[in-house]
């Protein structure tokens, strides 16, 4: 309790501080909004709706999107992983296109679906499945011989030495890759829904977008927050509980 | 079910290296492991194989258990060449080897859950039985990280026996355990072996744990590995690792081994 005081206070000070900064009135208000003008545009926006939707819109592209690379992501690593002949056209390729950054994809992805719902997850899964397809393949390539010889002498072997041993020894570099995936994507996302309007949901790009537009730099801090929120919430629920589990079993710390 | 019937006693094997010879290629060349190795273990018999780092005691355990093929020669299982490894060749690795995404009593379940014809509750009592016997069923929950490098021997010996093989290959199973944790498993092992022989396979550095545990000694010489010697250990058992008779066959097989080894040395400038 006590340790979570002081640096409350030393945050209250600071907003405090940001406050009367802002009240001395220095700057205009698209400039520099006070922390009062930013609660006063959330509390808005949360009760209009604008917000909630746009959380909404945003995570369910996010979601759709990112299980979807990490479902296109895991079977091709596991290839790459096992054929040769994957490795050296698909791994190959994964390596590359792992260096492009994801916002890249934008444009190709409008030309290809337009302005439509499909061009987000298009941009949201090819930011994913690269990490993913190689986080696999590393983790399933270094998986210790040792423990597939060991299975083998119980009569593991195929399927049930792929499910039992492999996967669950590589479990924690995949972990790692679809950690780095989800990083990918959701930067990605974020890109693409500042870049362009979709008619069939405002995500908080956009939000963030005509917050731009509208010189109304309360809403850009204020969406901003709520990406910050959004991307933090996302953490402790997808990849900590994960992570949590990995460290208690394994003695890692990831 | 009664679970017991896991313990009842399995037919022993009859283990046949026809020399046998295994290398190893690598980007340096061929090592040579092992030069044409010809050695029998009778069913029931407890062999231990002692020699030098690099003899290639673990690969003539991985050639029986059907991890590795020889390169010529054969090996045989009751008459049969090895073609694959088999439950019934249950190995206790020289490192662990236990799968840390398991907890203790997952490890030990892990072979019996590939055993057909036990039900989940039989499988968990046999498992249990042999982490009482290891001294370990207090830890049956517990994480393998969460083991000293003694425990992880042990839930590795509890796992190796679950299955209930017919031949039991161990490499230096024993080489991190104290003094008294290893004295309990010695009686152990001779206990069990008593009462449930099995055909045994056991690689040590340690002479004194060779004659204690060992029907037969076999001295292996290295570059490559060659079969040197046999002992014949005709003591009573239960046998002290502690007690003369053992240390007096103990110093024999430890004068077998010093005679390969220094000639080997002082020849090389
Ligand atoms: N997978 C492998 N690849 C290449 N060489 C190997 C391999 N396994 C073993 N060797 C070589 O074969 C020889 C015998 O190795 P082995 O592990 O059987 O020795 P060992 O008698 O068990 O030694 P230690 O007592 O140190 O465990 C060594 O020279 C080793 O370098
Ligand atoms: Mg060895």
């Amino acid at each position: 309790m006590r340790r979570a005081l002081l640096p409350l206070a030393v945050l209250a000070g600071a907003l405090l501080a940001w406050q009367l900064l802002g009240a001395l009135g220095l700057w205009p208000g698209w400039v520099f909004p006070t922390p009062l003008q930013i609660a006063t545009y959330l509390g808005a926006a949360i009760g209009d709706g604008s917000i909630p939707t746009a959380v909404l819109v945003t995570g369910r592209r996010l979601l759709v999107g990112y299980f979807l690379g990490v479902a296109v992501g895991l079977p091709l690593g596991f290839l790459t992983a096992r054929a040769h002949l994957a490795a050296r056209t698909l791994g190959v390729l994964a390596l590359g296109m792992q260096a492009l950054p994801s916002v890249c994809w934008v444009p190709l992805a409008l030309l290809w679906f337009g302005q439509t719902e499909a061009a987000m997850l298009c941009v949201v899964v090819l930011g994913t499945v690269w990490s993913i397809l190689l986080a696999t393949e590393h983790g399933i390539r270094n998986v210790p011989p040792l423990y597939l010889r060991a299975a083998r002498t119980f009569g593991s072997s195929g399927w049930h030495a792929l499910v039992h041993v492999t996967l669950p020894a590589a479990l924690p570099a995949i972990v790692a890759g679809m950690k780095q995936g989800w990083a990918f994507a959701w930067r990605s996302l974020m890109a693409a829904e500042i870049y362009v309007t979709i008619l069939t949901g405002f995500g908080l790009g956009h939000l963030l977008h005509y917050g731009r537009e509208l010189h109304a730099l309360d809403q850009v801090l204020g969406v901003m927050l709520v990406i910050v929120l959004f991307g933090l919430l996302a953490d402790r629920l997808l990849f900590q509980p994960i992570e949590r589990l990995l460290r208690r079993r394994w003695g890692l710390t990831v | 079910m009664a679970w017991e019937q896991e313990l009842e006693p399995v037919r022993p094997v009859k283990l046949v290296l026809e020399r046998v010879s295994k290398s190893f290629r690598s980007k340096r060349g061929a090592t040579p492991a092992l030069a044409e190795v010809d050695l029998t273990v009778e069913e029931g018999e407890v062999v231990c194989l002692i020699g030098p780092s690099g003899c290639g005691k673990s690969t003539l355990l991985a050639l029986i258990a059907g991890l590795e093929f020889p390169d010529t020669g054969r090996v045989l299982v009751d008459g049969v060449p090895v073609t694959s490894p088999g439950r019934d060749r249950g190995v206790m690795f020289q490192e662990h080897a236990l799968f840390p995404w398991l907890d203790v009593l997952g490890n030990v379940l892990f072979g019996l859950r590939l055993k057909p014809g036990l039900d989940s509750a039989a499988r968990r009592e046999v498992a249990k039985y042999y982490l009482h016997m290891v001294g370990l069923l207090e830890f049956a929950h517990a994480h393998v990280h969460e083991l000293s490098g003694g425990m992880k021997q042990r839930v590795a010996l509890a796992r190796s026996l679950a299955p209930n093989p017919r031949v039991l290959l161990m490499d230096e199973p024993f080489a991190s355990l104290d003094a008294l944790t290893r004295e309990q498993l010695y009686a152990d092992l001779q206990r069990i072996q008593q009462t449930r022989r099995r055909t045994v396979v056991f690689v040590t550095h340690d002479v004194r744990e060779a004659v204690c545990l060992g029907d037969r000694v076999v001295v292996l010489s290295p570059n490559p590995g060659r079969v040197r010697q046999l002992f014949e250990i005709d003591l009573p058992r239960p046998r002290d690792p502690l007690s003369l008779e053992v240390a007096r066959q103990a110093n024999d097989v430890m004068a077998a081994l010093r005679s390969f080894l220094e000639p080997a040395r002082s020849a090389t400038p």
